[in-house]
């Protein structure tokens, strides 16, 4: 469960101060399937880096399964994030020199986890992402479609709590985007947190809650009537 | 946490992936290695040398020299003798009068053809006394050495080095026949056993006659050397101020002979060059530091160039130490290949300076080696370490953002 309180997130650039977050509290029950929208620049990454540990508040509390994680040092929020948060970026992300097999086995390689439980899920994950072909191509010969499931299944490899998604299907036409889409509602179902920043109004519509937000702060939250 | 074998293969990774970057800094590495390994070698070489040529001349040895050196003792210019005035077998002879002098042999030094049967061949002769085989502490290994007659009469006798006796002589008995020397005839009486260098010859290459054959068939009556072997370490200083005084006598009080010892030759020698091969060792560890800059810098863009790929493996949850120990192992990879092709080029260098000149023994002092390998393996860690300080610092939103 996540549970944010009084969540205030400044920048300070030049002798303005930005608010990017503004007074932010939320409760995310586990499983859900939340949708975050808002114009540009109201402040959806940043509170999704923040989500994710990758960023810091500027004050108020945020608690990640009932632990106050802002608390946390640096290595035990890292340790943090590689258990229980998954991220899916925009711009894949994906280190050109591996292969997809590789990319996916990062986060286990980060964890210390044996070299042969490491093969087993690495290959269980190309499997369910339906990338056994593509296993030793590395990410410039993968299409955009190809190369966000890879991304996904890396995000997912260490089973996380939380997936979060950054515009996933920005730099994808379509049909790509609808297909990762599809891919993350699945993991959904099986019971992880997702958590989706877009900007498309149909693809905001698929998620059960969707939250807008502006200039920093929650405008709405519904929790939408399911019409899959 | 990060496993190293883990962390080392995901750097083996990336180095290799940026193949341009990695071969730089190696070459910048293994040029500052190999420069320290042969430039030592070189210094080490020369000294070797020069101190194997006068050690093996023979113990409590006093030279004198035809020719005034205003520096007293080793200075090495005197080694080539500026004759100035004759230094003659009379003067020799008159330095036999010391009770503390152990044996006297006089050396004239010219170069002849011999030849016997039609072979031939250029040689280095030397012109010395029957005493000239103990002084040198040489072994016969047929024959007879110089017979010990009065020095000034010459006589047609030889002594020949074991490589010479092979190439005249082949496979024919060399004792009792004549070679041709020069001009002259000399019936060779001994065959030397020794082998090694010294005074720029080779002893198996060396035709001794007596001195006084050697002063007609050259014509030069001046000595190059007299050696004076004294009978205790303690008596060379009191003997070599009666070497000086008698000589003083003899040439109207004209101090124009330079008398040293072998001590003080080989003292100087290895004191100047000892101090040449730390010189350029220094010079080439100045390479190593130029290397390790440059390492730095390299790392330094290496960082720039991937902070999108670092804010990527913090956003997977690796711990700034796993970046800080990912990017000092790649600086740790690299500059331990650096080393270890540098010590090859080092190596194969002194090698190829041993082949071409295969007097100078041009082996790198082992200090020079594995200095060379520290400074190489700490600059390399030492001028990473600000880089993957900064690495493991970055924010990861700042690093993913950019591209
Ligand atoms: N590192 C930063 N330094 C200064 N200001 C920042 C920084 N990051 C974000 N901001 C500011 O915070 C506000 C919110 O930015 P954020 O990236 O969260 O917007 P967004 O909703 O994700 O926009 P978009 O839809 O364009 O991605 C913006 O005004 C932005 O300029
Ligand atoms: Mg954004």
């Amino acid at each position: 469960m996540i549970k944010l309180e009084n969540i205030h997130r400044n920048f300070q650039v030049g002798d303005q101060t930005v608010h990017a977050l503004n007074d932010i509290t939320l409760t995310i029950n586990d499983g859900e399937y939340l949708s975050v929208m808002g114009p540009s620049g109201s402040g959806k990454s940043t509170l999704l880096n923040l989500l994710g540990l990758l960023d810091q508040p500027s004050s108020g509390k945020y608690f990640l399964n009932g632990n106050d994680v802002t608390e946390l040092s640096e290595d035990m929020q890292a340790s943090t994030r590689n258990k229980n948060i998954g991220f899916v970026f925009q711009v894949f992300h994906l280190i050109p020199r591996l292969t997809a097999a590789e990319n996916i086995e990062l986060p286990l390689v980060l964890a210390g986890i044996d070299e042969k439980i490491r093969k087993q899920r690495v290959s269980h994950a190309l499997e369910s992402m339906n990338l056994i072909e593509r296993a030793e191509h590395k990410p410039p010969q993968l299409s955009g479609g190809q190369r966000q499931r890879v991304a996904i299944a890396r995000a997912t490899i260490m089973q996380p709590s939380v997936l979060l998604a950054d515009e996933p299907t920005g730099n994808l036409d379509q049909k790509a985007g609808l297909n990762v889409i599809e891919t993350l509602e699945q993991l959904n179902q099986h019971g992880i947190t997702l958590i989706i920043v877009t900007h498309d109004e149909t693809l905001g519509a698929r998620s059960t809650r969707s939250i807008r937000m502006l200039d920093g702060r929650i405008e709405s939250d519904n929790i939408a009537s399911w019409t899959g | 946490m990060l496993l190293l074998r883990d962390a080392v293969r995901f750097s083996w990774h990336a180095l290799t992936a940026n193949t341009v970057r990695t071969f730089l800094m190696l070459l910048a590495m293994s040029i500052g290695v190999g420069s320290v390994v042969i430039l030592t070698a070189l210094g080490e070489g020369a000294r070797n040398y020069i101190t194997n040529e006068f050690s093996s001349l023979g113990t409590n040895l006093v030279i004198v020299i035809p020719g005034r050196s205003e520096t007293s003792g080793g200075d090495p210019a005197t080694m080539l003798g500026v004759t100035e005035r004759d230094l003659t077998l009379n003067d020799a002879l008159a330095l036999t009068r010391h009770p503390q002098v152990q044996r006297i042999a006089p050396l004239n030094i010219g170069g002849a053809e011999i030849s016997w049967q039609g072979r031939k061949r250029e040689v280095s002769i030397q012109g010395t006394s029957a005493e000239f085989l103990k002084l040198r502490h040489w072994e016969m290994s047929q024959g007879k050495f110089l017979p010990d007659t009065d020095w000034q009469r010459p006589k047609s006798v030889c002594v020949i080095g074991i490589n010479i006796r092979n190439e005249i002589f082949g496979a024919h008995a060399a004792l009792g026949k004549w070679l041709r020397i020069g001009d002259r005839r000399f019936r060779v009486i001994g065959i030397l056993a020794s082998e090694g260098q010294s005074l720029g010859i080779d002893v198996s290459d060396s035709v001794i006659i007596p001195v006084a054959s050697a002063q007609s068939l050259f014509n030069v009556p001046s000595l190059f050397r007299i050696f004076v072997e004294v009978k205790t370490r303690e008596a060379i200083p009191k003997v070599m101020a009666f070497i000086k005084n008698t000589l003083r006598d003899r040439h109207q009080g004209e101090e124009d002979v330079t008398v040293i010892t072998q001590d003080a030759v080989l003292a100087t020698f290895d004191r100047i060059l000892t101090a040449l091969t730390y010189a350029v060792g220094g010079i080439a560890a100045i390479s190593l530091a130029v290397a390790g800059i440059l390492i730095m810098n390299v790392m330094l863009v290496t960082v720039s160039q991937r902070t999108s790929e670092i804010g990527l493996l913090k956003s997977l949850g690796a711990s700034g130490k796993a970046i800080l120990k990912l990017i000092l192992i790649e600086a740790v990879l690299l500059s331990s290949l650096g080393a270890a092709f540098g010590f090859a080029l080092g190596q194969a260098g002194s090698w190829v300076i041993r082949y071409a000149f295969p007097v100078l023994p041009a082996y790198p002092p082992t200090w020079a080696m594995v200095a060379s390998l520290l400074v190489a393996l700490i600059t390399g860690i030492l001028f990473s370490l600000l880089p993957a300080k900064k690495a493991a610092r970055l924010n990861p939103v700042d690093a993913l953002m950019r591209r």
